[in-house]
């Protein structure tokens, strides 16, 4: 396909999209999907946070892997940056800290794919010094 | 922050924080006064006067779960470091104004960055917030405005992969249009 520059090449390359229906089944039920956050606070961002999620967004496409990844604010954990929160359909979510692309790849492989744990997770409980 | 695109990452952070549902992002590089203006406008809550005086002071944040912000903080003083300054504007129900001016051609001024996919991000990742981004070189100017896109994309999410691409390559191809990239 040729590159898209104006709004109009944008426009055609939509009607080409030909899972129109699965995307809009994808916005109208958002729990039947693995939801991954990741946190953009100022330490998330200064520690690679953005380039965590562009590697996260781009593997999960990659793999075929249903999942919404989204930007989340200050998850409390700065000591741990980049955190990265995972909530698979119907299980509590669990927060990952100190994610680099390795860490990313492992949390889809292990923890997204088999269901097993890894490295790395924050308790649930823990609370910051200042609580 | 490494450049100004992570920099633009994490002071619309603040707008979003501030329930803004329009963001303007504007960079203007003006080669022959060798100026590089950066402004980020929105109509969030904004601030009192009281709070405004102290918003670069890194002991200044309005989250709750520890007590330091760095954000305004960290680009004023790259923005001091290249030979410019800080400006922040803001009037309570408002909104608020960041202005940015850095030395275009000095050594300590942060490069671009991947401002692409900043760009991208922003609008992907805030579905509902409106971003309008300006970008000015040597009297040529490219804006992108998520209002647009989304009254194209119908009911498609903004967010979907391949929508994320077709912005980026959309951004990409215009920028280096005008010779920004």
């Amino acid at each position: 396909m040729s590159k898209i520059k104006t709004l109009a090449d944008l426009k055609k390359m939509k009607s080409d999209l030909q899972s129109k229906v699965e995307l809009r089944e994808r916005a109208d039920h958002p729990d039947s999907y693995v939801q991954i956050k990741v946190g953009m606070a100022t330490s998330g961002i200064a520690s690679g946070a953005k380039e965590v999620m562009d590697f996260l967004i781009e593997a999960l496409e990659k793999r075929n892997i249903e999942a919404v990844v989204t930007q989340a604010g200050d998850m409390g954990y700065c000591y741990a940056e980049p955190t990265v929160e995972v909530t698979k359909p119907g299980e509590e979510p669990i927060v990952f800290g100190y994610v680099d692309q390795d860490k990313a790849d492992e949390i889809i492989e292990k923890y997204i794919r088999k269901g097993e744990l890894v490295d790395g997770i924050i308790p649930k409980n823990y609370q910051s010094i200042d609580d | 922050m490494k450049n100004l695109a992570l920099h633009i990452l994490d002071i619309v952070q603040n707008s979003i924080s501030a329930d803004a549902s329009l963001i303007k992002i504007r960079i203007e590089e003006h080669i022959p006064e060798d100026c590089l203006k950066l402004v980020i406008e929105d109509n969030g809550k904004g601030m009192e006067k009281e709070f405004l005086m102290r918003v670069a002071d890194p002991y200044t944040t309005t989250r709750t779960s520890r007590k330091v912000g760095m954000g305004l903080a960290l680009l004023k003083q790259n923005a001091e470091q290249a030979e410019g300054g800080l400006q922040v504007s803001s009037e309570p129900g408002k909104g608020t104004k960041v202005e940015a001016i850095f030395r275009h051609s000095h050594i300590d001024r942060p490069a671009l960055g991947d401002i692409v996919g900043v760009i991208v991000l922003l609008a992907a990742g805030s579905p509902n917030c409106d971003f309008y981004y300006v970008h000015q070189k040597d009297g040529k100017s490219y804006i992108f405005d998520t209002r647009e896109i989304k009254n194209i994309l119908d009911d498609i999410p903004i967010s979907d992969t391949r929508i994320r691409l077709s912005m980026r390559e959309l951004i990409y191809e215009n920028l280096k249009e005008i010779h920004v990239l």
